[in-house]
């Protein structure tokens, strides 16, 4: 399958040290901006645990450094590098997609 | 795979015990167990045999049910006992005809009272005490009777007294030696125990022969040697054991010269393929006739069989350590000086009823035995000295003397070595718990016991226990526990003098100063609360740290929509107010529910339709109910004296005063209060965190109450106080508890680990003891004066507004919210009953 480059709207449409929800292709992609380093991440928005469209609604941190996000509903967390569940229990990991900005516009790389 | 026929003779509790290890141990399944029972009920703890009289079930004192033995494809034979082995062909016969092939055979066969062989012994109302079947006996018969004797003053002698002493006899207890308990305790020892037991009631006659019993067909009483007589109806003899060895005898396994099962070290009979264990057992001239050996002789056969040839059994500590009457009774090794020269020191308060005896070397650095009766609370800390000659201290006197709360005893449960046993019952080491804290994550004591089986046994080492776990998370857990994550080392209560002291007001500083990293879902939500506890700022304005629920206002459910619920202080509301509500869930086809808190909850609002319902709300005069929040949620009420016919005060107008001024404040976890008119209590002001109840004279208050996890009765911290006074104490103490607990962390159970307890946090709220309250009362007086509604301003203000939308790049609902329909309702659609699309 080919991958592109898709638009998601200007960095000022997403709210700082959040996340926000975004639909590509049909998908929900949530998309993190963490402005300390000027970051971007980007996962599944379906939290695996209990199936639901909650990533986006989570708290970022970070466990021993590695950014994180924390679901909203039962606190599973996930890394924001590589999707891996990294608290207690046994949850699947998450995709992640990779984020770029350029001219002021985010962008996320999928399948199309 | 052939499995080889394992035969366990007996099933008592060792023989039980012996099962239950080897089929744990049999990862192989080389083994296939068959055990036979003679009793119609499989092993039950006759330890504790006792507490049949005190309501105990057989049931609760079985060790396992028959189910158990299915389970483990043990075949069990009950009411059945093997009468015959034959050795050559390997086979066993059962007295029911059952003819069996065996490959070893574990005899597990115990022991049966010693009944002395004296005139009469055989007339009815002369019992033993041993089984189930016994007890039941002599339950039967006492029901007759007014008087029992019991012969034989040892350890299941008294217990066998008490017993007959419950069933409401007048008992008294026949010892042929010259002192009760004469292996466990010393001439002065048994002396002191007698004066104690004699103080409940009982009569102790030592130094007594029975030369017969007297009596036509029943038992009217007793002839001793010195021709004195005892008139009882009844007899219960407990007057040693016996090891039950005739089996072996039949079959021609060499017995002991006054009987058992003779054994080596590897408990190996005779015959090498039959093993013997337990009170049947004769080794280096002992019967061990209490548990813990026999569960230690059934480890090493276990062992034996499933590779560990080295294993054995070398004899085993006769330490005991009991409770007897409400008494306790200990005693380990040497009771009474022996061959070696040694010195005894001795702690004998008759005032106190508390006998202490240790012997120790005569350089004093060991300690060789002792006996204690009446208080065996150091027993624990003694044995370890003794059974890991331990150097005792400058002044062993100072391990026995009655202690206070501060002193030391020399020898703690730290300076115990790692091979220390614990738990003697399942043979378990001080490195063994060690090891189970810290690496195989148990947190608590059950955790504890139920990894290593501690403690599960007799119970008499879960002190020990106990203070070994204390011990442990004293030393490493104090640094760890306080924490509130990685990125803080301070506790919630640091961070919060932390804000107070510096003024720090945003997460960034907080994080720079005084943590490290970047934060998580603990310490930003943490410090999101204090924030708002002390400077009351509108909490979106910390939008990234908010949780769940405070991040949107408004309560998250399982399938990401949200609940909705309006304010409605002290649970009134007019029936236009209630109409608004009506018509917003109507228009939203919300689901509607009325609250335990006197309020309604619309529930299955999309992100996207927040704004719009509070919109509706707010312009008709709600406010937010704070239902997200860790804040105030409602202050619940009675129609008090305004309408009941039994109210003393206006109840509802307190209610909705006291909602309205603590509304929105945050705290570590929810706070939910309640006002009551009368004693009748309909708010149910007892199980909230403040409750409020109406007297004649004025008004009661309750704090630290609970309904939810752990029910909590609430405490009373005043009484018949005035409305101003009760407003004041309320503040004072809501703002101590925002002060000082853990983060998510109910008044109640604030309470429970409060130092000092109820009569500290009186003495905080009524007297100022800590000289804080003027403090305290100024802070919640800001909160009340700079409260405002969340959701009014959230309203205003379009950048906050921005974040109530599902997708940021597109007007679409979230397809993946289904609802159906129940009892006409709206509810989320299962997993089960939608195809989701994966991502």
């Amino acid at each position: 399958m080919n991958k592109e480059w898709i638009n998601v709207g200007a960095v000022v449409n997403f709210a700082k040290d959040l996340g926000s929800c975004v639909k590509v292709n049909g998908l929900q992609i949530a998309v993190f901006n963490l402005p300390k380093n000027n970051q971007w991440y980007a996962v599944q928005n379906l939290c695996p645990h209990d199936k639901r469209m909650v990533l986006s609604r989570g708290i970022i941190g970070d466990k021993e450094g590695e950014p994180k996000v924390t679901c909203p509903l039962h606190k599973n967390s996930f890394s924001l590098k590589n999707g891996k569940h990294v608290s207690e229990g046994d949850v699947d990991d998450i995709t992640t997609y990779p984020v770029k900005v350029k001219d002021g516009d985010v962008f996320l790389e999928v399948s199309v | 795979m052939n499995r080889k026929n394992i035969i366990v003779i007996g099933n008592g509790m060792v023989g039980y015990k012996f099962c239950e290890r080897l089929f744990n141990k049999d990862t192989k399944k080389q083994f296939k167990i068959i055990t036979f029972c003679e009793e119609r009920r499989p092993a039950y703890d006759r330890v504790r045999l006792s507490a049949y009289f005190e309501g105990k079930t057989a049931e609760d004192l079985s060790m396992a049910s028959i189910d158990w033995y299915k389970e483990r494809n043990i075949d069990l034979y009950l009411e059945d006992k093997i009468i015959s082995i034959d050795r050559v062909n390997k086979t066993v016969t059962s007295s029911k005809g059952k003819t069996l092939s065996f490959d070893k055979i574990v005899m597990a066969t115990g022991s049966s009272p010693f009944v002395p062989p004296v005139p009469g012994i055989d007339k009815a109302g002369v019992f033993v005490y041993r089984t189930i079947d016994d007890l039941e006996d002599i339950i039967a018969y006492a029901k007759k009777c007014k008087t029992c004797v019991v012969i034989g003053g040892g350890l299941l002698g008294l217990e066998a007294a008490k017993a007959a002493q419950e069933l409401g006899l007048k008992t008294d207890v026949v010892e042929f030696a010259s002192r009760l308990m004469p292996r466990q305790v010393d001439d002065a020892g048994g002396e002191m125990l007698k004066r104690l037991i004699e103080a409940q009631g009982m009569t102790v006659n030592l130094n007594k022969n029975t030369k017969n019993i007297v009596g036509d067909v029943s038992v009217t009483g007793m002839k001793f040697a010195d021709d004195s007589v005892i008139n009882t109806e009844m007899i219960i003899i407990s007057a040693g054991i016996r090891p039950r060895d005739e089996l072996a005898k039949a079959c021609g396994v060499t017995v002991g010269s006054r009987g058992g099962v003779l054994v080596n070290s590897s408990l190996k009979t005779s015959d090498d393929n039959i093993y013997a264990i337990g009170e049947c057992v004769v080794y280096g001239d002992m019967i061990y006739g209490l548990v813990a050996p026999g569960f230690i002789m059934a480890d090493a056969v276990v062992e034996q069989l499933t590779g560990n040839s080295a294993a054995t059994f070398t004899g085993a500590d006769m330490s005991t350590k009991l409770k007897l009457m409400g008494t306790d009774v200990a005693s380990f090794g040497d009771i009474e000086p022996q061959d070696i020269p040694c010195k005894d020191i001795v702690l004998n308060n008759p005032h106190t009823g508390v006998y202490k005896k240790l012997l120790i070397s005569e350089d004093g650095n060991r300690l060789l035995g002792g006996v204690l009766v009446g208080d065996a609370a150091e027993y624990g800390t003694l044995l370890q000295i003794y059974q890991n000659k331990m150097q005792l201290p400058a002044d062993p006197m100072s391990l026995i003397l009655p202690r206070n709360d501060d002193a030391e005893s020399g020898i703690g449960i730290g300076d115990l070595p790692n091979t220390a046993h614990i738990c003697s019952c399942e043979n378990v080491t001080k490195g063994d718990v060690l090891d189970a804290i810290e690496n195989q994550n148990c947190d608590s004591i059950s955790a504890i016991k139920s990894y290593t089986k501690a403690g599960t046994g007799c119970g008499g080492c879960v002190p020990m226990l106990t203070d070994l776990y204390q011990y442990k998370m004293a030393q490493d857990g104090i640094e760890v526990s306080k924490a509130l994550c990685e990125h803080f080392a301070l506790s919630r209560e640091e961070m919060y003098q932390v804000v107070r002291a510096t003024g720090i007001n945003t997460f960034a500083d907080l994080i720079a100063q005084h943590g490290k990293g970047t934060g998580c879902e603990i310490c930003k939500p943490t410090a999101a609360s204090i924030f708002a506890s002390v400077f009351n700022e509108h909490i979106l304005s910390h939008a990234p740290l908010q949780d769940s629920n405070d991040a949107f206002l408004a309560n998250i459910q399982q399938d990401g929509t949200y609940s909705v619920i309006p304010g409605i202080p002290g649970g009134e509301i007019t029936p236009d107010m209630l109409m608004v509500i009506a018509q917003v869930g109507k228009d939203f086809d919300l689901y509607t529910k009325i609250t335990g808190g006197q309020r309604i909850d619309l529930l299955g609002a999309r992100l996207d339709q927040l704004p719009a319902i509070w919109n509706i709300l707010i312009n008709a005069g709600f406010k937010s109910g704070h239902a997200y929040g860790k804040s105030l949620r409602t202050v619940k009420s009675c129609v008090g004296s305004t309408w009941c016919r039994y109210g003393v005060q206006d109840s509802t107008s307190l209610a909705i005063e006291l909602e309205i001024r603590y509304r929105g404040l945050r705290s570590p976890h929810k706070i939910k209060g309640a006002v009551s008119g009368c004693t009748r209590e309909c708010a149910e002001a007892q199980c909230k965190d403040f409750g409020v109840i109406a007297t004649e004279k004025g008004w009661n208050l309750y704090v630290c109450g609970n309904g939810g996890i752990k029910p909590r009765h609430a405490d009373l911290l005043a009484s018949d106080i005035d409305k101003d006074t009760l407003i004041k104490y309320i503040d004072i103490f809501l703002m101590y508890y925002i002060k000082t607990a853990d983060r998510l962390q109910r008044t109640a159970n604030w309470m429970m680990k409060l130092p000092g307890g109820l009569d500290h946090l009186k003495a905080v709220v009524i007297d100022d003891s800590l000289a804080i309250n003027t403090e305290l009362e100024a802070q919640m007086q800001h909160v009340v004066d700079t409260y405002e509604c969340e959701w009014t301003s959230t309203l205003n203000d379009p950048e906050k507004l921005k974040r109530f939308k599902h997708f940021i790049n597109s007007d679409d609902q979230d397809e993946t919210v289904q609802f159906t329909r129940d009892r006409e309702q709206i509810r989320p659609l299962q997993h089960s009953e939608k195809g989701l699309r994966d991502v």
